[in-house]
């Protein structure tokens, strides 16, 4: 059986095992890609490679470095030469990628959600803003094209809460839910119609955006019928308790499954390295992202203080223009104000790009892996849940054998009973903990997979907003240059 | 080594030239080797160095304020005091945090510090050295005794700071001297020149001192925002060699963004700043001007008085004269002495706003460009 695989190998010391994937959907013969380039400094380079392998459904154990079957691919002689390092056209590892997306599901994945038109609905502390979810889709699975229905925070969190009590245990990885805000909500209820409550309202709008559109993206989630169902049906049954529901509360959860973890009576015997090491690489992504994190948020906080005071600035050097007694000279000082009350304007919107597209992504990446770790806390559990009824199972067959030697027909046939249905239990928990293993390997290649996209998507989209700054930085200060060479 | 008077650096006459050749930080002391060249007789050679510290710059500019034969100039601002407190304190705070971060970005973080230290230093020195260059500039001072000393004595001048005492004196002097000044702006001059130059100094002053204090602001600002983007492009860089991000890219864009802050800081700030003390300077020459002024008025009066009751007369047509006489001098040598100011200010923000906006342009244009090529 000729299988496309989809591996996240991460090329360095010591074995990696390939699991035994089954993607239902046949590849078109091998498909090679290696970002290895000759460029050491390609960080690429350790990222996912796509292999394609003839073979069995069973584990394959690769010894260390790339299977034979890839051939390395020269990129396009169009690439541009890099300055340190960096070789690599982002097209070309992109398109990559989008490949991989087509071979997996037989419907490519063409779905698009906006959250948009934030209203107020009611008055005082019942208020709630309603948005309106609108889905743009070729996909079979819906009855139409374009639809919209309008969806209050609760139904979010609704949706997430039913999601994640049917998938997380079983190891997919839920995205979760936006931040409930007690203070943000309680400024628009009350009717503060200020900037702060304004941008309250962006950034849920944003975030809640986000939200539904990384949960399409699982390909098992967007068949889940309480998705559709929040998609298109045009009125949804409240959601009640959306206490526990919130991110908050998944943390919850998760600390929970944890501390079931650490009550274990015998500590896990990790056979397979796999999991260990990602559980570590997830350890360290946590410490990294929220440091990265902070420094974003730092920088937002930096850059609005600096447009704050460049403003000030501005207006402080056209009041000295207008004391300056020499005319040139005056003239120029009122341009440099002008020049620097625009430049005010770019730190704003360079602040806005900084926020909304580095900090919300990180801060959503930070709660993403605490999902991540969720589950494979949940695997621990599975996996103890099975030890727990393996070890009783021996307990009542020990039983079942001094039982023997007695003369007691009914209890042995009890006895006997009992260990036929946890023999029937110990089966169900292997099974379950292999498939959840299964499930997460799955999952943790396909989270890498779109983390790597993601983050290159948006510093890409950043490094275009930088580019545009520079250029409009450029014509400001080139308007201006020769007004300050007219001096005298 | 930039100078602040424009584009004609008045050090480069022959006759005299001053400048710093040399200095050295040392832990509580800048030492600035103080080099000279010059034509003229009063020095024993034509070429020689001697070493200064601050107190010993202070004392000079002192010594012209308190020479009344200097009243009617306007005195070369006294450049500030070293100030490399805060930037020691930072790589004090670096050491002791050294455990707590990578061997990485330890190393860059001090790079930083070292670089910010060794700008405060430049910095510094060339304060020292645009204070000298002004009074050798000058057809008067340049000609001061206090100075040649300075330039050619090489032993320590033995310049003790003020001690609490005479701080106090000062203290009081300033007090003094403002009240005066609430006094003498009140009073109208009958010549136009000194009466427009009078209100346009106390206006520009005022407005001087604000945007001096506000372009610190946003650099400062600027300088925080660098900070963090220095930070980021290192956490970044750090999460790349875990996995794929494109880092490098932002780095290098962002490494500008610090030198931009710093430019920003040369040209804009040091520049109002700069002009923040000329212009006091300049103030300070209208007080004294307006001083003998009133002096001048008052023995005017005490000589009819004088007169009319015909006693000391001639003791008061002495005081009459002498005062009209230190006027007159006064009023003639600052009104020459102002219109330089406006000459030299003119090429002075001409020279730096050119040189502002070239090296904003340059930085900004380099900066696309590495955005741009790194797609």
């Amino acid at each position: 059986m000729c299988v496309c695989v989809c591996v996240c190998v991460c090329v360095q010391s010591g074995p990696a095992s390939l699991p035994a994937e089954d993607i239902s959907t046949n590849s078109n013969g091998p498909k090679q890609d290696s970002l290895f380039d000759d460029d050491p400094e390609d960080l690429f380079a350790e990222a996912t490679e796509e292999v394609s392998l003839d073979s069995p459904e069973r584990d394959v154990l690769l010894s260390d470095g790339p299977s034979p079957a890839i051939t390395p691919i020269t990129p396009p002689t169009s690439v541009i030469t890099p300055r340190i390092g960096l070789a690599h056209d982002d097209m070309f590892t992109h398109s990559s990628f989008d490949e991989i997306e087509e071979e997996e599901g037989g419907d490519s994945f063409d779905i698009h959600i906006a959250v948009s038109d934030p209203e107020k609905v009611g008055d005082g502390m019942n208020a709630y803003m309603a948005y309106k979810v609108t889905t743009k889709t070729s996909l079979s699975l819906f009855k139409t094209d374009e639809f919209s229905v309008k969806r209050r925070f609760s139904d979010f969190l609704g949706l997430h809460s039913k999601l994640a009590s049917k998938y997380l245990h079983i190891g997919y990885i839920v995205p979760p839910a936006p931040e409930k805000s007690i203070v943000g909500m309680t400024k628009v209820k009350v009717g503060k119609e200020d900037q702060s409550s304004n941008e309250f309202v962006e950034k849920r709008r944003s975030a809640l955006e986000r939200y539904l559109m990384r949960t399409v993206k699982h390909p098992i989630l967007l068949k889940d019928p309480d998705v559709l169902q929040f998609l298109e049906s045009s009125e949804l049954p409240r959601a009640v308790s959306t206490q526990a529901l919130s991110s908050a509360g998944l943390l919850r959860m998760v600390n929970k499954a944890a501390d079931a973890v650490n009550k274990m009576t015998i500590k896990m015997n990790e056979s397979d390295a796999w999991f260990e090491e990602k559980q570590q690489h997830f350890e360290n992504l946590d410490v990294q992202l929220r440091k990265l994190h902070a420094s974003v948020e730092s920088l937002v906080c930096h850059r609005k203080e600096l447009s704050v005071n460049t403003a000030q600035f501005a207006k402080s050097a056209a009041m000295l223009g207008n004391s300056e007694d020499h005319t040139a000279l005056s003239r120029a000082l009122s341009q440099l104000a002008e020049v620097e009350e625009k430049i005010d304007q770019l730190h704003q919107d360079q602040a806005n790009a900084d926020f909304y597209l580095f900090s919300e992504l990180l801060g959503d990446y930070v709660r993403l892996i605490t999902a991540v770790k969720g589950v494979f806390d949940h695997r621990m559990k599975t996996w103890q849940k099975w030890q727990d009824s393996q070890l009783l199972l021996q307990k009542k067959r020990e039983a079942e054998a001094k039982l023997q030697f007695t003369n007691k027909p009914d209890k042995l046939q009890q006895a006997k009973d009992e260990i036929k249905e946890l023999e029937g239990k110990v089966q169900q928990g292997e099974r379950d903990f292999e498939q959840i293993s299964k499930t997460i390997r799955k999952e943790v290649s396909r989270f890498e997979k779109e983390r790597v996209k993601d983050f290159k998507t948006i510093i890409i989209k950043y490094l275009e907003s930088l580019v545009q700054t520079q250029q409009q930085l450029i014509k400001y200060w080139e308007a201006f240059l020769p007004e300050a060479k007219a001096i005298s | 080594v930039w100078c602040m008077m424009g584009y004609v650096c008045l050090c480069t006459d022959a006759t005299l030239q001053v400048d710093i050749s040399d200095a050295l930080s040392e832990r509580d002391k800048v030492k600035f080797t103080v080099h000279t060249k010059s034509t003229l007789p009063n020095f024993k050679q034509n070429e020689f160095s001697v070493v200064r510290q601050h107190e010993e710059f202070i004392w000079l500019h002192d010594s012209f304020v308190e020479n009344e034969d200097y009243a009617g100039y306007i005195i070369p601002p006294a450049p500030p005091r070293p100030d490399f407190d805060a930037s020691r304190e930072k790589l004090q705070k670096l050491g002791e945090g050294e455990g707590s971060m990578t061997k990485e970005e330890f190393t860059k973080m001090k790079q930083e510090l070292e670089a910010e230290y060794l700008a405060i230093f430049k910095k510094t020195v060339a304060m020292h050295e645009v204070f000298l260059c002004r009074v050798a500039a000058h057809p008067v001072l340049r000609k001061d005794l206090n100075f040649h000393v300075f330039l050619e004595y090489n032993q320590d001048l033995s310049v003790r700071g003020k001690n609490k005492k005479e701080k106090l004196e000062d203290f009081f002097k300033n007090v003094v001297k403002s009240a005066d000044g609430v006094l003498v702006a009140g009073v109208k001059d009958v010549d136009d020149f000194f009466e427009h130059e009078k209100t346009f100094l106390l206006e520009y002053h005022n407005r001087v001192k604000d945007a001096s204090a506000k372009s610190d602001r946003m650099i400062r600002s600027h300088k925080n925002a660098a900070d963090d983007i220095n930070r980021i492009a290192s956490s970044l860089y750090s999460l790349g060699t875990q996995d794929s991000t494109d880092v490098c890219k932002y780095e290098h864009t962002h490494k500008i963004e610090a030198r931009v802050a710093a430019d920003e800081d040369l040209k804009l700030a040091d520049l109002l700043k700069y002009y923040l003390r000329e212009s006091q300077a300049a103030k300070d020459l209208l007080y004294r001007r307006s001083r003998s002024l009133v002096d001048y008025e008052n023995a005017n009066k005490a000589l009819d008085k004088a007169r009319a009751k015909n006693r000391d007369v001639l003791q008061a047509e002495t005081s009459q004269q002498l005062c009209c006489h230190k006027f007159e001098k006064i009023s003639e040598s600052a009104k020459q002495e102002l219109i330089d100011f406006k000459t030299r200010r003119v090429a002075a923000f001409r020279k730096n706003l050119v040189e502002l906006a070239e090296l904003e342009l340059k930085h900004a244009k380099v900066k696309g460009l590495v955005t741009v090529r790194s797609r």
